[in-house]
């Protein structure tokens, strides 16, 4: 195969390629692209899933809002009621037990099933062997096991809706002890986390063991691509950070299957009745154990996203990003800070002074490298040749949408204003704007980005940014109203949006605003998901190294990347990774792998 | 991988031998100790104390933790951190709780 | 397609791929069992009452099996410097060892479960109880992970001596590695909760 030619076979089925390696023959369909051990295959089986995915939770959240903006009201799509159980939805009116399905599913199937497998499984696994000049990841059959698991996982977690008593329904955090007596769906939650626990940390450890070991020639830590930092830092969150979860999510089934009472305090009483449990149990063990996962789990969630936003604004601004080493300390210090922050997420259950203050400082701490990472991604923008095309619009709009995100933040970790704050609309604004603008943001920016070097022809330009202006506009609809709603008082998971609550009057005719944003995001999306499956046939067609970009996977692979090995000839690098309009070059980017300058 | 001599190794081997032997010892040591049903803190310090030291021996020569790469200490270290902050942490927020 | 220092060592961090990987999946179990002897300590600190380990548990079949899982330690680490001798006889022996003496573990573990499921003490039965059960049979189960990775390597695994013996003696040692963070989680849940 030559370099960024498509071959064209003419009357042969084009998944037959000519055999280029001697002992080499042609696996079937199942082990090429159901069962493969290369990770761009399985990169692409993450990321198809976990579109998928966010796009499921995306519509549970859609049906959610229709409740919130017209509560009691019966829900006009009769299909979709039909779809959903008319036992969830008599006489079209959501019931709140299916609402708290609804909720609890949102946030679980968003977070574990949706962003972290797209930020880690699919653009981790696609881009970080290619840009470290690796033929693959370190453990590739270990990589098809991680995807299969979490596909289990969120089979158990889809499933769970069927179950009698339907999904979760005790909060994406499922705390102790309403999740310990809630319906069968919190088994399959449980059950569904230690799938996804599992294919988690086999993951990290792959990809810890890839950057480590297996980059290029002359590829040093510090050469390396923010992006690639930021997959290894988050790789380190994962696997330290995810087994007390695992721990706890074991504990909570031996309660609500072994009659255990780990998190069952003494003389429970349900529904009048006593529990019957030896109890002695504490539900705050449960927070602790939870947030002490949940906690790093918000910077999985961001740091591939601004590892992303990196990549494209160095590229997109044709100068080197501003302060790299600064921000790869940053990034290593807020990977370490994120472990010692998480009873922020508890400052109002009875905590004492002393610790309460502990966490206080090390929350106002951690946000000092973020802010770091987001200044110098700004003033990278200063002098640049900026393009203006989609990803770059993406991942600008990040900026300040994080930075949002990031500020609102700030209150939230000082217990004094939490106590008005927490568990109000504030919150919900606060972690969306983050994730959603934020994170939801910079994976387009990356799919827009990587897509010519997956499929070797670009997304529709006009189309994508169509899709970029609609979503920035309805996406701050929907969110920037939480705030004026949790700063009056409004309280999350609230059924009816708060209507019954006297504070709450003056601002529930936000919901109905929100809600119809939150529509309108929905159908912009329609041309970001035509313009995805109908680039890639149709797309145009463009070279291996589209974007003239000096990263590896866009300077030393060919458009979509060889089969097996990645690379024609196995990279050196001689150089750092953004070198862009280097003085005295007759090119205004130095590709890593380039030897002198051109 | 460090390159064992087939000397190296039948030294190394009398080490497990050795190393088998004190484990022994310890053990027996930790059991007896707690025939003597010390109160709570004493106990738990003594049997924490002995069991370290096992856990050593066995880290450090049948997992041959003594001659490993700096890669290792260094990953091993931080997760020391992060398991002292794991079993301090929550306890103290018990133990800390808000004052009337 | 190769993956680069499956069997030989990079220069720079002196490591082949598995030994590193083995090693932070065990800093990961460090997390998980660390979870649980915290919520231990928590649940016991907070307890208005807490039985003494030893007047419910059998301290003396605890101690056999202390001696037992100690014992394949040493089998395990011996089978791997078997294969450091180019020996496989003696390596075949000592990872049969380890693989008899686990299952060794884990039947006086039935035996002593089944004990107390006879005298009524189930795991629900108090949060002492449901600690002991969940700690000890999590614990069984990496006893169970442990003995289906070795005797893959002691039977259809242990063909690999014949085409690539580096790589084959790194999967022993890092199984081994394995091997010996469950006894090494023993050595601490055995005291705890069988002493204390």
């Amino acid at each position: 195969m030559s370099h960024g030619d498509q071959e064209v076979h003419i009357g042969a089925r084009a998944d037959h390629h000519p055999p280029h390696e001697v002992e080499h023959h042609e696996p079937g369909f199942w082990r090429r692209y159901v069962f493969s051990t290369d990770h761009k295959v399985i990169g692409i089986q993450y990321g198809i899933t976990a579109l998928l995915f966010l796009l499921f939770g995306f519509t549970l959240m859609m049906i959610m809002r229709w409740q919130l903006a017209y509560p009691g009201e019966a829900f006009p799509l009769k299909w979709l009621v039909d779809l959903m159980g008319v036992d969830n939805m008599p006489d079209g009116i959501m019931l709140p037990e299916f609402y708290n399905q609804l909720g609890a599913m949102h946030g679980t199937i968003m977070v574990f099933l949706g962003i972290v497998p797209l930020a880690v499984g699919a653009f981790g696994n696609y881009v970080v062997p290619l840009q470290i000049g690796a033929p693959d990841m370190a453990f590739p059959k270990l990589n098809l096991t991680s995807y299969w698991v979490y596909f289990l996982g969120g089979v158990t977690m889809f499933v769970s809706f069927f179950l009698p008593g339907g999904a979760a329904n005790s909060g994406w955090t499922s705390y102790a002890p309403l999740s310990v007596i809630a319906t069968t769906g919190q088994t399959f939650w449980l059950l569904g986390m230690v799938f996804l626990i599992t294919s988690s940390l086999l993951g990290s450890v792959n990809f810890i063991v890839t950057i480590i070991q297996l980059r290029a020639n002359g590829l040093t830590f510090m050469r390396l691509p923010f992006f690639v930092w930021a997959q290894f830092v988050t790789a380190f969150l994962l696997l330290l950070a995810f087994p007390p979860l695992e721990a706890a999510g074991v504990m909570q089934l031996m309660d609500r299957l072994a009659g255990t009472s780990f998190f069952l305090p003494s003389g429970l009483v349900v529904s009048g009745v006593p529990l019957s449990v030896s109890g002695g149990g504490s539900p705050l063990l449960w927070q602790h154990l939870f947030w002490f996962l949940a906690h790093p789990e918000v910077y999985v969630l961001i740091l591939p996203a601004m590892g992303i936003v990196g990549e494209v604004i160095a590229n997109n601004t044709r100068k080197p990003l501003w302060g790299y080493r600064p921000m790869v300390y940053s990034i290593v210090f807020l990977g370490f800070m994120s472990f010692i922050v998480w009873a922020h997420h508890m400052f109002l259950t009875g905590m004492g002074t002393t610790i309460s203050a502990f966490f206080q400082t090390t929350t106002m701490i951690i946000s000092i490298p973020s802010i770091v990472i987001l200044t110098a991604l700004f003033l990278s923008l200063w002098g640049g040749s900026i393009r203006y095309n989609t990803p770059m619009l993406f991942a600008l709009a990040f900026l300040p949408m994080f930075g949002i995100g990031g500020l609102t933040g700030l209150p939230l970790g000082l217990a004094p204003p939490d106590i008005h704050l927490h568990d109000t609309y504030y919150v919900i604004g606060h972690f969306h704007y983050v994730v959603a603008p934020g994170t939801l943001f910079a994976l387009f920016a990356g799919i827009y980005y990587w897509f010519p070097k997956v499929t070797g022809r670009k997304m529709n330009d006009a189309l994508g940014k169509v899709h970029f202006y609609l979503s920035f506009i309805f996406i701050n609809g929907v969110f920037m109203p939480m705030f004026i709603q949790g700063l009056a008082g409004v309280s999350r998971r609230l059924y009816d949006g708060g209507a019954q609550y006297a504070h709450a009057q003056d601002v529930l005719h936000w919901n109905e605003f929100m809600s119809v944003s939150a529509w309108l995001l929905g159908i912009a999306q329609i041309p970001f998901i035509l313009n995805f499956f109908w680039s890639m046939k149709r797309g145009q067609k463009v070279t291996a190294n589209h974007w003239e970009a000096t990263t590896l996977e866009w300077a030393a692979t060919t458009s979509p990347p060889l089969a097996h090995g990645n690379f024609a000839a196995v990279p050196e690098v001689h150089r750092g990774p953004y070198e862009y309009s280097v003085p005295g070059h007759s090119r205004d980017y130095a590709p890593q792998n380039q030897v002198a300058e051109a | 991988m460090d390159s064992h001599g087939a000397e190296d190794i039948k030294k190394q081997v009398r080490g497990y031998i050795m190393v088998f032997v004190a484990l022994m010892a310890l053990t027996i040591v930790t059991v007896a100790i707690s025939y003597l049903h010390l109160d709570v803190a004493a106990a738990v310090t003594v049997a924490l104390v002995v069991a370290t030291i096992k856990a050593s021996l066995v880290a450090s020569y049948f997992m041959h933790l003594i001659s490993e790469k700096k890669l290792i200490y260094a990953t091993l270290m931080l997760t020391a951190l992060f398991f002292v902050g794991l079993m301090f942490l929550p306890v103290s927020h018990m133990l800390d709780p808000i004052q009337n | 397609m190769q993956i680069p220092y499956n069997s030989v060592a990079r220069p720079d961090t002196g490591l082949y791929n598995a030994k590193l990987g083995i090693w932070l999946f065990l800093a990961s179990e460090v997390m998980l069992f660390g979870a649980l002897f915290s919520s231990y300590v928590l649940l016991r600190v907070g307890a208005p009452t807490w039985p003494h380990g030893y007047t419910i548990l059998n301290v003396p079949l605890a101690t056999l099996n202390t001696v037992i899982l100690i014992g394949s330690s040493v089998t395990m680490v011996m089978s791997w410097a078997s294969l450091m001798l180019k020996d496989l006889t003696k390596y075949k022996r000592y990872m049969g060892g380890t693989i008899l003496l686990a299952f060794g573990f884990l039947i006086v573990k039935a035996f002593e479960y089944g004990a107390k499921f006879e005298h009524g003490l189930f795991p629900g039965e108090s949060t002492f109880l449901a600690i002991y059960f969940t700690m000890t049979g999590l614990h069984g189960l990496h006893v169970v992970g442990g003995i289906i990775v070795n005797t893959y390597l002691w039977g259809p695994g242990s063909k690999m001596w014949n085409t690539d013996p580096v790589r084959f003696t790194n999967r022993v040692e890092v199984a081994g590695l394995y091997w010996h963070f469950v006894d090494l989680v023993w050595i601490f849940l055995f005291p705890v909760l069988y002493l204390l």
